[in-house]
């Protein structure tokens, strides 16, 4: 008997139109637990690292996390995992709501896409029943719209869909797959759409199973009513109005200028806005909090928005809240990402005033800042003119329109735009977090350790009273001791920005949301989860035991192999480079020196390699052989001397 | 001491009072529902098997958790779309009966009926699991009494009455008997 897993993948090959149900190694889930963790490994089995992005050999994997459709509250995370066109490495994005728990229901893990469909198709799950059916009909439609039709004609309005928007149709960079209230940006969409899949619609109505039912179910309902009293933990931007820290202190434009312009007169104004269209709130599956605002827009489809996408049009626009509630349902509708989108956006409408590109870039588009974000929306989506070179992105949009156009590209890390933050002095944990994190987003690895010191001792101390999450004494002790935001040990910044990184790792493999784990350790108090009571509901829903060193060892393996993974695709560590002006004050030595140490307190070589040592002790000798047959490694590596530094320019 | 008056007696009246307002449309209460309901109890969870689903239209914003009520055999002879505060209700958003319109209240495999015993069990529960479940207070759980008329008691179909009565109209009556002849030899 399998528990908490369903123990078989669905394998669709769209190019012949294979259907597949597959059983999976019992072992892996005891290795790499489920949703990210058991991608990667599928990733690294059977993607060879030659093969591109747009290829018919690239997999485009849905997961289901591991305690996805069990009593855990807040366990409703869908990874999504792919090879990205945009940094060629692997793609990591996560969406909340129901797809993950029906996938379950319907007796999947996960979905494993490969092959290219000769034309437009949807996939149709209905339990033990599979179709690829013919989705002509709804190209070019939008991504709720899409979802919509799908149910219309299947006859079900319980059915889930995932679905990506035009823009993903189109391979546009920036295309997400959207959800009900969620979204899996940041990589997959333009994959989806290169095989031609337009979306996949699943319903399943069968048991899940867990080892010690009775037990768990008490602890989860427990849980759910603790995770909703806390108020440490959901996303506070669905609920507290005052959102000064993004606004006075994140970059407007193309990451340009810093404004302090929050008033009490602009928070009052912005409450009214939002609460004269909000419907409600609502929650993903089994999960207390309610982190979705759902807003009805004049003149627009109703749409809803959680975190800090609610203010990266207006931010980017230079505008006010009700350009992103006018734009934004947009945008989500034609399946673009709202973190990367407004950025190329801002930097498209930069390089016209610096002369970059001019007028004739640009045909029939209006004087209004406001309407040029929706002709620019459109002209990305479509791929049409200019729209064609933004729709890579940044990174690669400079580089084609060239005259210059390099220096305007100041805000992304391994081709990747990152969040518009320019800060003054290094926060060291925040330096290794950017050049490190395989995700490519510092909120999706920052999260346990708090960002910046508490001026005090009596705050600090007050602080790390309940801090139960940590998971060693030492963490309080540095916390206690640190002063400076810059000024904190090279061990402290390795530890803090490993364990910051563990919480991730865990979540994205059991499907847990970092909004009641991962990310919200760092503003203090106790979190929802953390490595001493996750244990305990893994070995409930399992029936392996786990417990805290074990935990930690499996996070270990599985972000290695996603290292590896990459490495095998030519990551190194020439890469592993923060924007130049990400930080005022920078020392390119002592940097330098930290990532050294990094890579030495993870057992990677100086380039940035997990050495065989490393990879054997974590039962990863398949990689360990591997990267000596291709030349990666020689099997002779030490960990790098603290004094090497081989910090080399940027490409 | 309370009298009651000749011809009159107490009922217990149990109610889930429900706030679509409040609903986040996280389904716990189905998760939980599905869970206490299993056999052996909490042995599976299944959202299919809930005897409370959540009607959810997220292009209306409509969250409408509904208890299932009694079996029938045949549909409305028609269906009703409230518009209610400007909101259009999809069809059915409001009934409870386990109908041959959905599939909602049915056993996923057999399509047997089922139906709301507001978690009735040795010892009670304090409240429903689903409203335990529920930490929005979109069901809130009330027990009140009530005075009715003494009548002939009517006839209470137990659960597995309704189940036999939903087999028989749904495969005849000799089919059931034989199954349950040869079930009963093995």
């Amino acid at each position: 008997m399998r528990y908490a897993e369903r123990g078989y993948d669905l394998e669709i090959d769209l190019s012949r139109g294979g259907i597949d149900r597959v059983e999976t190694d019992p072992r892996s889930m005891e290795l790499y637990l489920g949703g990210q963790g058991t991608a990667a490994k599928l990733l690294w089995d059977r993607v060879p690292p030659e093969a591109e992005p747009f290829s018919p050999e690239n997999l485009l994997i849905f997961s289901s996390g591991l305690l996805n459709a069990t009593p855990v509250p807040g366990a409703t995370r869908t990874s999504v995992n792919t090879f990205s066109p945009q940094t060629s490495l692997m793609a990591h994005s996560l969406m909340g709501s129901y797809f993950g728990v029906e996938m379950k229901h319907a007796g999947y893990d996960k979905i494993v896409i490969r092959g290219k469909s000769p034309d437009l198709v949807y996939l149709w799950i209905n339990n033990g029943k599979v179709e690829i059916r013919d989705a002509r009909h709804l190209r070019g439609k939008g991504t709720q719209e899409t979802a919509a039709l799908i149910k219309e004609e299947l006859h079900d309005n319980k059915v889930q869909v995932a679905a990506i928007g035009p823009a993903g149709e189109n391979r546009v960079y920036m295309a997400s797959i959207d959800h009900s209230h969620a979204s899996a940006a940041r990589g997959p969409g333009p994959v989806m759409g290169d095989k031609g899949l337009k979306a996949i619609a699943v319903r399943g109505t069968q048991d899940i199973h867990t080892a010690r039912p009775a037990e768990l179910f008490e602890i989860c309902l427990r849980l759910s009513k603790e995770l909703y009293d806390n108020p440490n933990v959901g996303d506070w931007m669905a609920v507290d109005e005052d959102d000064s820290f993004h606004h006075d202190n994140f970059s407007w434009g193309n990451a340009r200028v810093r404004q302090k312009v929050w008033s009490k007169e602009l928070q009052e104004r912005w409450t009214k806005l939002k609460y004269d269209h909000m419907d409600r709130q609502t929650g993903c599956y089994n999960c207390p909090k309610k982190c979705h605002n759902v807003i009805s827009w004049p003149g627009r489809k109703r749409f809803s928005y959680k975190c800090y996408g609610k203010d990266t049009y207006h931010m980017a626009a230079f505008q006010e809240l009700d350009f992103s509630y006018d734009i934004l349902g947009v945008a989500q509708e034609l399946g673009l990402d709202s973190y990367s989108t407004p950025q190329v956006i801002a930097f498209a409408l930069e390089l016209l005033e610096a002369g970059i590109l001019t007028d004739q870039d640009f045909p029939g588009m209006p004087s209004d800042v406001r309407k040029r974000y929706f002709y620019l929306l459109d002209k990305i989506t479509r791929r049409e003119g200019i729209g064609d070179v933004l729709a890579n992105g940044v990174y690669w949009a400079a580089r084609q329109i060239g005259k210059g156009a390099e220096k305007y590209d100041h805000n992304t890390t391994k081709k990747f735009e990152q969040l518009p933050i320019k800060l003054g002095k290094v926060n060291p944990a925040y330096f290794l977090m950017i050049a490190t994190g395989e995700k490519m987003s510092i909120t999706q690895i920052e999260g346990s350790f708090p960002q910046d010191p508490l001026p005090t001792m009596e705050q600090r101390q007050e602080f790390v009273k309940n801090w139960v999450a940590v998971p060693h004494e030492k963490f309080k002790e540095w916390f206690l001791r640190w002063e400076k935001r810059n000024e904190i040990s090279n061990e402290a910044s390795c530890a803090i920005t490993d364990w910051n990184e563990a919480m991730h790792y865990i979540d994205d493999s059991l499907g847990l949301c970092g909004f009641v784990s991962s990310f919200r350790g760092q503003f203090g108090g106790k979190t929802g989860y953390h490595v001493w009571n996750i244990p305990q509901l893994i070995s409930l829903s399992t029936g392996l035991d786990f417990d805290k060193d074990k935990l930690w060892k499996t996070f270990q393996r599985i972000r290695t192999l996603v290292r590896a993974v990459n490495v095998r695709r030519g990551l190194r560590r020439r890469d592993e480079r923060p924007p130049e002006d990400h930080w005022a004050v920078r020392d390119e030595k002592s940097e330098q020196k930290l990532l050294d140490n990094y890579y030495q307190f993870k057992g990677w070589t100086t380039d940035g390699i997990p050495n065989k040592e490393t990879l054997d002790k974590l039962g990863l000798n398949y990689v360990s052989e591997d990267f000596i047959k291709r030349g990666i490694l020689t099997g002779n590596e030490s960990t790098p001397s603290k004094e090497t530094s081989n910090g080399q320019a940027k490409q | 001491m309370v009298t009651v008056k000749a011809g009159l007696k107490k009922k217990l009246v149990k109610e889930i009072k429900v706030d679509v307002d409040k609903c986040t449309g996280c389904r716990s209460c189905e998760m939980a529902c599905s869970a206490f309901h299993a056999v052996p109890k909490y042995s599976s969870l299944n959202p299919a098997r809930a005897r409370i689903r959540v009607v959810i239209d997220e292009s209306r914003d409509i969250y409408v958790p509904i208890r299932a009520g009694e079996y029938t055999q045949a549909e409305c002879t028609g269906r009703n779309i409230y518009t209610i505060h400007g909101k259009e209700y999809s069809e059915c958003s409001f009934c409870p009966a386990c109908c041959p319109s959905r599939d909602y209240f049915k056993e996923p495999d057999s399509g047997l009926p089922l139906k709301c015993d507001m978690c009735e069990d040795e010892p009670p529960l304090s409240e429903p699991m689903c409203v335990q479940a529920c930490q929005q207070d979109a069901l809130t759980y009330v027990e009140r009494e009530e005075l009715v008329e003494e009548q002939k008691p009517e006839v209470k179909l137990e659960e597995m009455e309704i189940v036999f009565e939903a087999l028989v109209k749904k495969h005849g009556k000799k089919k059931v008997m034989d199954t349950f002849t040869r079930l009963s030899k093995s």
